[in-house]
């Protein structure tokens, strides 16, 4: 049964994140200087493969930004109806599972016995201390000992050849798709393809495709029967903890940059543009934010953050909210540490445009400065902006985990990979090693981060023909 | 020189006291040192008498801006933003919560973080450039294709992860090394050499794909093309020219951060148990001590601007072609 939507501000700003994204997609489409670079991007194998593996983490973050109010549910005792306390999202409600089968403590992954000695009771009275049984990893086997290994390959086996069968059919689609634009039919195409001398690199986008594919369905197989990535101190399944960390870590590197962008924007170009007072204003502004060390500011900003959420504890309905508001408050501060470095390029930028021809002539006819800057500005500083902002994402996803680590990032009952991370911290002292929470945040942010690397060095290759010699 | 000098001294007064006055209202005026009582003391029953005591314990009682109990120049200087703010102008940065002189510990704890942050920065230097170079001299071949794929991949892994495995590998598997710890003397060294080791390493791939761009920049140079044609090794062409060029960009880019060497790194000292700065400024983080935060803040500015001072000299100093204006 589902309730009403809840709109939480980070999830009204991602919409309204992917609102802009589209109408500034439909705008560049009908630029060439914008979109000529956009399909050198796609023409690259690397640019499409980490395009790929980026929006699979943007479905799944954007799964997650639909919430809904806390579900009502029969009480197993009583039978009557109970509101469960939290706010679920639609991504919650696909891996329901995992999110509620939660077992006592610490289990490794794919384990089916606990971590810890537990005393026994045996049927028949007597009390051993021995391993428990998990209440649900492997709990379908009869005799772990014998059919553990059998099953994990089977499941695996089944896994796999689902998630290869999905990409055939997808390859199929295309070439289908790809045959009825142009003439060579569909054996054509698939030749073309495969051969890799499509214009736009399918071969590439089919491979990561097909491997992910692979993996997802991998997991989905075993997650149905195991822990995949194991269960942490209360039990919780670690592999949804690192799922749901994607919009976390999303969030921080999107919002982040949207908060800065209109101050950066607008500042920056006022100061090349105008000089003078202006100029000077805008320069001492920037640098005397810039001169705080940022880790500093941040931290003092969330103390302050605290205190006031300390002394109005009444205002937030239920901790989902609260921390909500700290992340957009964490993203705004980050992006008021970080706006600098954008804006300093955009003064520079404006300054060498407002010396060009056709800038010099529409000031000689009249035209007004606001209109200077709008239709002749603006659109010639924006491959800058994009590239900042695909630059700047990486780095914030790494700062999160950072920021965590000195309590100073996101709400410590909100999934992160940093809190994953700054929890594991404990974990590695203990004997034997408790080392899956801290891998599978490492797995999943380190896939993330290298993608978006690897993808901003195309796209800055692409946007920046002087850097483009130098490779 | 000198006056340029003494210009950019004047330049940097009204930027740190724009940083005094952001951390004055941030600490003071957002926040009211009654809140902040109210959140050391506890929150629930806190007597108005427990506040207020707090707040005359630490020089809180006082009025923010205007003291009208006060007779003459002590309206003024009675103040919180004159006791609290403007006295970390003279470097006078009061008493912790636990009481203690923060002058005096951050005088203290900032030879350990120095004992850090040096080495990282010299073994990373010549780690890293001789990287660079090595692959400068490759260039586009397999090994700088490959190398520049091993940049990238150790750039996205989290600076955590450095410092998490490697204790976990060479202290705890190897047993090479105590996992943390810091003791006075030479006897410092061998808590030292893990947290070098991971701080040089963990700055290996930004390092590196840095100054390859900035040598593959100068490579393409027309001197470099030149100097070729008058029939120079490929190597005496590296190191004489091209090095010696692309050291003007790597040097600034020194300077610009010895200064913040002093505050140290915040995570890795506070992983090994180092008592320097940067453990100094978590600790304070996280019992809230703003005293401390806001010492921190202050100093963290200074020595950021004296940096930048710093880089402009050193430009003058190395590229002739900068004049100064």
């Amino acid at each position: 049964m589902m309730g009403g939507l809840v709109i939480l501000w980070t999830d009204a700003l991602v919409f309204l994140l992917l609102f802009f994204s589209v109408a500034f997609a439909v705008y560049a489409a009908r630029r060439e200087h914008l979109r000529g670079p956009w399909r050198q991007v796609v023409r690259s194998r690397v640019g499409v493969s980490t395009l790929v593996i980026l929006s699979f983490y943007v479905v799944i973050g954007l799964l997650d930004s639909i919430h809904f109010e806390p579900q009502f549910s029969p009480d197993q005792q009583t039978g009557a109806q109970v509101q469960s306390s939290e706010v679920y999202s639609l991504f919650d409600r696909l891996v329901q599972p995992l999110r509620v089968r939660q077992e006592k403590t610490y289990s490794a992954p794919l384990a089916t016995h606990l971590y810890a000695k537990e005393n026994i009771e045996q049927p028949d009275g007597t009390v051993i201390r021995d391993f428990p049984r998990l209440q649900y990893g492997g709990a379908h086997l009869a005799d772990p000992e014998r059919d553990w290994a059998q099953d994990i390959m089977r499941l695996s086996l089944i896994g796999l050849i689902k998630g290869l069968v999905v990409t055939l059919v997808m390859a199929n689609i295309l070439f289908a798709l790809l045959a009825a634009r142009r003439s060579g039919g569909f054996a054509g195409a698939a030749k073309e393809v495969l051969s890799g001398k499509s214009d736009i690199p399918w071969r590439s986008v089919l491979i990561t495709l097909g491997l992910l594919l692979m993996v997802l369905f991998w997991a989905v197989e075993l997650s149905g029967r195991y822990h995949l990535l194991g269960t942490d101190k209360v039990g919780e399944d670690v592999f949804y903890q690192a799922l749901k960390s994607i919009r976390t870590g999303l969030l921080i590197g999107t919002l982040t940059t949207l908060v800065m962008l209109p101050a950066a924007i607008l500042l920056g170009i006022m100061a090349g543009y105008f000089r003078g007072w202006v100029d000077d204003l805008i320069q001492y502004t920037y640098t005397t934010l810039n001169s705080i060390p940022g880790v500093l500011l941040i931290a003092a900003a969330i103390l302050m953050l605290q205190i006031y959420m300390s002394n109005h504890a009444d205002e937030f309905n239920s901790l989902v909210e609260r921390a909500d508001l700290r992340l957009l408050f964490l993203c705004i501060i980050l992006g008021v540490t970080s706006w600098t470095g954008l804006c300093r390029l955009l003064r520079g930028e404006a300054m060498k445009l407002r010396e060009v021809d056709y800038v010099q002539a529409a000031v000689a006819f009249g035209v007004g400065h606001f209109q200077i800057i709008l239709r002749h500005i603006l659109p010639n500083v924006l491959h800058i902006v994009m590239i900042t902002v695909v630059l700047d994402f990486s780095g914030l996803v790494l700062a999160e985990a950072v920021l965590s680590y000195v309590n100073i990032g996101v709400d410590p009952t909100m999934n992160s990979w940093g809190n994953m991370i700054n929890s594991a911290r404990l974990e590695m002292a203990r004997e034997p090693v408790v080392w899956w929470s801290l891998m599978a945040a490492m797995i999943f942010m380190f896939t993330l981060v290298l993608s978006a690397n690897l993808f901003s060095d195309v796209v800055r290759d692409a946007f920046d023909p002087r850097l483009r010699s130098s490779r | 020189m000198i006056a340029y000098i003494v210009r950019r001294i004047l330049y940097a007064i009204p930027i740190l006291i724009g940083v005094n006055i952001l951390t004055f209202v941030l600490f003071f005026v957002v926040n009211s040192p009654d809140d902040m009582a109210r959140m050391n003391l506890g929150m629930k029953r806190v007597t108005p008498e427990a506040i207020e005591n707090w707040k005359a314990e630490r020089g809180y009682d006082k009025p923010l801006l205007f003291n009208s109990a006060s007779q003459g120049v002590g309206q003024v200087t009675d103040t919180i933003f004159f006791q609290k703010s403007l006295k970390l102008f003279q470097f006078d940065f009061g008493t912790s919560d636990s009481d203690r002189d923060i002058g005096y510990d951050i005088s203290q704890r900032m030879w350990p973080s120095l004992a850090i942050a040096v080495p990282v920065l010299l073994i990373g230097l010549l780690v890293n450039i001789t990287y660079a170079l090595l692959i400068a001299f490759f260039r586009a071949t397999y090994i700088d294709i490959w190398s520049v794929v091993l940049c990238v991949v150790m750039m996205s892994i989290s600076g955590l992860f450095y410092i998490i495995g490697g204790q976990y590998l060479v202290s705890k598997l190897l047993h090479l090394m105590p996992i943390s710890g810091y003791d006075t003397g030479f006897a410092a060294v061998k808590f030292l050499i893990l947290p070098v080791l991971i701080g040089v390493v963990g700055g290996i791939g930004s390092g590196t794909r840095w100054y390859r761009t900035l040598f593959l920049e100068e490579i393409n140079r027309d001197y470099v093309r030149t100097a070729r044609a008058k029939g120079l090794s490929e190597g005496i062409v590296l190191f004489r020219h091209v090095l010696k060029n692309a050291m003007i960009p790597i040097l600034t880019g020194v300077v610009v951060v010895l200064p913040l060497l002093f505050m140290g790194s915040l995570i890795t000292e506070s992983f090994f148990g180092i008592p320097g700065l940067g453990s100094y400024t978590i600790d304070a983080i996280n019992r809230q001590d703003f005293a401390i935060v806001r010492a921190m803040v202050f100093l963290g500015s200074v020595l950021y601007i004296i940096g930048l001072l710093l880089t402009d000299i050193s430009y003058t100093l190395v590229d002739p072609r900068v004049r100064l204006s």
